[in-house]
């Protein structure tokens, strides 16, 4: 095994090309505990932690370009405003340890259905800057997961950043799992209000082959939230129309029992994940117009 | 491969590493500092945890060759840690000066000293324990030990940052430190009686 040190974006892209097999380390929280664990020998590691570019993150107008490598724990701590589904998403990742560690590109490269960041990426919108020596290219989040921890990326690519749509309304994310910490969810669920577009995201973890959007509750909920006014007035979400929208959400899973619960009970789960991000987030966009609208505070 | 680190503030360089080794195998079969423990070898235990240039994270998840060049904080050099840490803080009484020709110890825990070092019953105000290890030691927050280093290093870095935290503060920093004893209750009381004591001046 040779262990391969770049110390800049150019080097890491050259040794890459070079070794197209070569997997990518950065926190190491995936790449490490495969080889501790003997399920792989890759002939090269590249070890990404002394290109200091992919640590870095730039907020625009629009969006957010985050470095392939920022640990979670910076996401929590310095882009809640920005990016709020995807710093909750974030906090839920392990335990501080880990957080201190692993890093939204791993999180992407690895490609895991159970990947935190996934449904929040989903949710708010994003594309994955993917390069090689041969170029840049910008791939959307949707067309990004291609399979079981499998992902459009070329073998001689590498991720350099996640371009990521800034947060125009509320966000919300949930996972069930046995504890709080460190386990892998069962099932995850990330929704996004885009009220300028009147659009709604989502993004639903661990119950399908891949990440995946329930768009046809997203579409739902759109129609109902233009059709009743209910951006504008900001009135209490009809019960029914939660209820559509969480069942619309379980009929978007596509998921396998396992160890960690059966096909059932994540269509159940998601289903009731859907319907709570809903609530809270339809709570805080009601106080977000309250408030710029000068409206008393309203009474819990 | 060769990786030049520094641990517990020395200089110390390990041979012959395999490129796929963890630094926790480089910390306890190379360096013979067997404190940081291993266990889950994924990261789900927190037994391993260290400090690399400051931040914990668990040796065990961290590539020998990642940690080239870095600087690592193992439960060995928790307490001349600590007793740096004290020592930097301003002052709240003048100190007379050190003689002015008297040499500079070499920084940092020796690697002789770190291997031999033992835990010995000490009254808390003249320690040669990091206070959180007393305080581990005071507050009975010891069952069978394995799980022990790991807490330690996350403890003392939780206080480091925050000098007063909240049950909830000290329950997210010792998340990923498992205890199979189930002992949670006696270390929050540790974590609590440290940072008690901490505000105390004590």
């Amino acid at each position: 095994m040779d262990f391969l040190r770049p110390t800049t974006w150019g080097e890491a892209l050259a040794a890459k090309a070079e070794h197209p097999s070569a997997v990518p380390i950065a926190g190491g929280t995936d790449v490490m505990v495969e080889i501790n664990f003997d399920h792989r020998r890759p002939a090269h590691l590249i070890d990404l932690t002394r290109v200091a570019d992919l640590y870095t993150w730039e907020v625009g107008d629009e969006r957010v370009r985050l470095g392939a490598a920022v640990p979670y724990t910076r996401i929590m701590t310095h882009l809640r405003a920005e990016l709020p589904g995807l710093a909750l998403a974030a906090h839920t990742v392990g335990s501080p340890q880990i957080r201190n560690r692993g890093s939204v590109g791993g999180n992407l490269g690895a490609a895991s259905p159970a990947g935190d960041c996934h449904p929040a990426l989903l949710a708010a919108g994003a594309e994955v800057e993917a390069e090689s020596v041969r170029g840049t290219r910008l791939i959307p989040i949707d067309d990004f997961f291609t399979g079981v921890k499998r992902s459009a990326l070329e073998p001689d690519e590498l991720i350099r950043a996640v371009r990521i749509t800034r947060a125009t309304g509320p966000q919300q994310f949930a996972k069930v799992g046995t504890r709080n910490a460190m386990v892998i969810a069962v099932c995850a669920f990330g929704l996004a209000l885009h009220p300028e577009q009147r659009r709604v995201g989502t993004g639903i973890g661990s119950a399908a082959p891949t990440p995946v959007r329930a768009r046809t509750a997203e579409e739902f909920l759109a129609a109902a939230l233009a059709d009743a006014d209910l951006w504008a007035s900001g009135e209490p979400l009809p019960q029914g129309l939660v209820r559509e929208f969480a069942e619309l959400a379980a009929g978007a899973c596509n998921p396998i029992d396992d160890v960690r619960g059966t096909a059932a009970y994540r269509r159940h789960a998601v289903a009731v994940l859907a319907r709570r991000t809903l609530g809270w987030a339809w709570e805080s966009y009601r106080d977000q117009i309250g408030s710029t609208e000068g409206g008393a505070p309203r009474c819990a | 491969m060769r990786v030049n680190l520094t641990v517990n503030g020395r200089p110390q360089t390990a041979d012959d590493v395999w490129e796929g080794e963890s630094l926790l195998y480089v910390l306890r079969e190379r360096l013979g500092l067997p404190g940081s423990k291993n266990a889950c070898e994924q990261g789900e235990c927190g037994s391993c945890t260290v400090r690399l240039d400051g931040v914990p994270v668990c040796a065990c998840l961290v590539a020998a060759g990642q940690a080239h060049e870095r600087e690592v904080l193992t439960v060995e050099g928790l307490a001349d840690h600590a007793r740096q840490r004290a020592a930097d803080r301003p002052a709240t009484h003048d100190t007379p000066a050190p003689p002015p020709d008297t040499p500079e110890p070499a920084p940092g825990t020796d690697l002789a000293a770190a291997r031999s070092w033992q835990a010995s019953p000490a009254d808390p105000a003249n320690s040669e324990l990091a206070p959180i290890q007393q305080a581990f030691l005071d507050a009975g927050a010891v069952q069978c030990g394995f799980c022990t280093p790991g807490l330690l290093v996350a403890a003392d870095e939780l206080l480091e940052r925050t000098s007063e935290p909240s049950d909830e503060d000290i329950r997210e920093a010792l998340a990923g430190n498992l205890c199979r004893c189930t002992g949670y209750e006696a270390i929050m009381d540790a974590v609590r009686l440290a940072a008690a004591r901490a505000s105390q001046g004590g």
